[in-house]
């Protein structure tokens, strides 16, 4: 084998593979899989939803489709009904509203709007092997349809369960998702949802703006919300934050889901690939020297043997010794003594006979 | 079985109507029409998928349990080229073949799986996702397919007698023999860590951090186990296509495996088990999931280990022979219980996913297309024997 080329191809394989440990977010690409501390992007757009205020009127979904073009509802936005269940996002439905009981059942509902959380450092984008999602500096979290293969991995990476997908569409399904109104986000205007809601309950402004609104609710009317801003930390935060006067579970945002932005939970795994291609060939080649020079040592070692044999007990010996050796395919010393033991014992009775005549 | 070979095993000629070719047919058949519905009527004509389950039995089957099914090409080449165990010789041409072949159907699979397939290869020539564990497993299989492809080459080369393509072929042994582990150890275990994005919708008891390890470990019993496995049913059906140092190699090769097997999964008992331990994972034991997880670890880790050990002491290759199905069925069975038990476990159960008819039916069809591809390569190429004029000189 010939080791420059060897090197050579072992190299190139290392620089292509290496290549996976970059990250998405911020402007300058950081080698290696580590992921870089968010500063949070403070002056990107980020909505603040008050569970407090909402009444449960859908207009928002309805907003919605309408700015989006989206398919008829399956059930009409002025039904009521539709609270009967818990809803999640699909292809027809980019945000919606879900009705949860308050502390005392019947006294009074609460509702919590769903739609995607555009997160600082989404796990959308960080598992998508096409680039298909990406991070706008104005909070958006945005999708080219362009390049989607399908693979659906951002589905079951997004912790909040807001991809969505066309199963139905035989050749260019896509996924689908809210687009925090990307083309209106552009020209400084609020979302679609936000602006029809008759009775403000969401608020529209930066990051911080909105953060600061919401730890002045919470300081104004202490007994009304929670201390809690949700999205203000969870998965590394987000741009659509919200308030609740119930423990958050209590509208159906988990608690569990931890500070971390998603990229965090891979970037050690992918850490290992650079790992792996610098030194497996270490130790692979490394077992192999050492197995040939075991072989070598062995042949070495049967070589002295033979040749010592033929000192001993004449060339005749000797040299049927170390043809029969030559034979064996075995190279452990038990099949050594054996042969050994063969060649001698037949010497032995060939002098014997040789005596006898 | 008989201790008679065939002394030219290239002579030997089958008959075209036989039941494997009939029942084979007839699954294709099902299979081209199942693709006209997939191509027409989108996913939800073929599968249960939905938004909450984006991944079902054709990842969690032919994707999970086919790349660690054919990882047996990897772990036979490493041991008869890298460690230098010449007597496995015998079944690396089968483990690269059926390990091949097993690379090939897993990106055939995912044509019918993406909802996009002629995009298949934009991760690798389009647009890069690098910060992506999919990225990773796409660029390696990819690499690997070829690799794996060269390392096939010969056979084919010595039957067709371009003798010096073959040769240069043969010299690259260890070359692609060592990219060949780099790359089985990257996406083996990135196949685990695909799951370590979601640790908020997987069960503790199968999510770790050290998912890509448990992925990459057991991928080496599976191949191990794969081998004796396929070797089985090899010789059963090709017995008269063997020469005599196949058939002198195998019984070397079963016992040498189950005993590599034991010894790993011994391993990968231990490392599971330090898993519940660090984790503190004891009080999930007691549930339906700790359930299941137990006769995971248990049933299809701890038992067969013991079994390979048994029937090595007691040379007892039916034994082995038996048990290595049962340790496949536990890769099986584990790779099922992380990418569908353990995912999204909170959901209720009304709201689980379970898979239709025409989804099971496709990943039949693609299991037959690998059986017919192999029947026909390993009829008509020096698989289960050297021909004359290479004998002993690979």
């Amino acid at each position: 084998m010939n080791r420059r080329k060897f090197l050579g191809a072992i190299g190139a394989a290392g620089l292509t593979i290496t290549g996976a440990g970059k990250v998405l977010a911020g402007e300058k690409p950081v080698m290696g899989a580590a992921v870089k501390d968010i500063e949070g992007l403070p002056d990107s757009y980020a909505v603040l939803f008050d569970s407090n205020i909402c009444i449960g009127c859908r207009q928002c979904e309805m907003g919605c489709n309408q700015e989006n073009q989206l398919p008829e509802p399956d059930v009409d936005f002025h039904d009521p009904r539709i609270f009967e269940q818990i809803r999640r996002t699909d292809w027809k439905t980019y945000t919606l509203i879900n009705q949860y009981d308050d502390e005392a059942p019947g006294l009074g509902w609460l509702y919590r709007k769903t739609q995607c959380m555009h997160c600082l450092e989404p796990a959308c984008a960080h598992s998508c092997f096409v680039k298909a999602f990406h991070k706008r500096r104005d909070g958006a979290v945005v999708y080219d349809r362009k390049v989607c293969v399908g693979c659906r991995y951002c589905m079951m990476a997004c912790p909040f369960n807001i991809p969505a997908y066309e199963y139905h569409i035989a050749l260019d399904p896509l996924v689908t998702k809210c687009t925090f109104c990307e083309h209106r986000l552009l020209e400084g205007r609020e979302p679609a949802c936000v602006e029809i809601c008759p009775v403000r309950a969401m608020e529209f402004g930066t990051r911080t703006e909105m953060l600061n609104l919401a730890r002045r609710r919470i300081l104004d009317n202490p007994d009304m919300y929670v201390d809690h801003i949700y999205g203000e930390h969870e998965m590394g935060g987000t741009n659509w934050l919200y308030l609740s006067p119930v423990p958050f579970p209590e509208i159906g945002m988990r608690m569990d889901l931890g500070t971390d932005p998603a990229g965090n939970y891979t970037s050690g795994a992918l850490g290992g690939v650079p790992i792996i291609t610098a030194f497996w060939p270490v130790l692979l080649v490394g077992a192999y020297a050492i197995a040939r020079r075991k072989d070598k040592v062995a042949k070495e070692e049967r070589d002295q043997y033979v040749s010592r044999m033929i000192a001993q007990a004449g060339p005749e010996v000797g040299r049927k010794l170390a043809e029969r050796l030559s034979k064996t395919q075995e190279l452990d010393q038990a099949a050594i003594e054996e042969e050994v033991r063969k060649a001698l014992a037949e010497a032995a009775a060939k002098t014997e006979s040789e005596e006898a005549h | 079985m008989t201790n008679q070979h065939n002394e030219h095993p290239w002579e030997v000629k089958s008959p075209w109507i036989t039941p494997f070719n009939v029942v084979a047919a007839l699954i294709v058949l099902m299979g081209i029409y199942l693709t006209y519905l997939r191509f027409t009527g989108g996913l939800a004509a073929v599968t249960n998928l939905d938004d909450n389950y984006p991944w079902g039995i054709w990842i969690s089957f032919d994707l999970l349990c086919g790349v660690a099914l054919a990882a047996g090409g990897y772990t036979t080449a490493t041991a008869c080229y890298v460690f230098g165990i010449k007597k496995y010789h015998a079944a690396v041409r089968p483990a690269i073949l059926t390990a091949f072949l097993g690379y090939a159907l897993v990106v055939f699979a995912l044509h019918y799986d993406v909802g996009q397939p002629w995009r298949l290869a934009y991760p690798i020539f389009v647009q890069q996702g690098t910060t992506s564990v999919l990225f990773e497993v796409g660029l390696c299989v990819f690499l690997y397919v070829t690799v794996l492809f060269l390392e096939f080459l010969p056979a084919p080369l010595e039957r067709l007698g371009i003798k010096r393509v073959r040769n240069i072929m043969v010299k690259l042994t260890l070359v692609l023999t060592v990219f060949g582990v780099i790359l089985s150890t990257m996406h083996q275990s990135s196949l685990g860590a695909l799951y370590l994005i979601l640790p908020s919708k997987m069960h503790p008891l199968w999510y770790s951090t050290h998912l890509p390890i448990y992925f990459f470990v057991s991928s080496m019993f599976a191949g191990l186990s794969m081998v004796i496995f396929e070797s089985t049913l090899s010789h059963r059906w090709y017995h008269n296509r063997m020469d005599k140092s196949h058939l002198e190699g195998t019984p070397h090769v079963t016992f040498g495996f189950a005993k590599a097997a034991a010894w790993i999964m011994a391993g990968y008992f231990f490392i599971k088990f330090f898993g519940v331990v660090l984790n503190n994972n004891w009080a999930y034991l007691n549930t339906f999931y700790g359930m299941i997880f137990s006769i995971e670890m248990l049933g299809f880790v701890a038992l067969p280990a013991f079994l390979y050990i048994k029937g090595v002491k007691t040379r007892n290759i039916k034994l082995i022979r038996w048990t290595a199905v049962l340790a496949v069925f536990g890769i099986v069975f584990n790779r099922f219980n992380v990418s569908l038990v353990a995912y999204n476990y909170h959901l209720p159960s009304e709201m689980k996913y379970f898979p239709a008819l025409a989804e099971i039916g496709v990943t039949i069809f693609v299991v037959t297309i690998g059986l017919i591809v192999f029947k026909f390569i390993a009829t008509r190429t020096p698989i289960f024997y050297e021909l004359p004029d290479y004998k002993g000189s690979h």
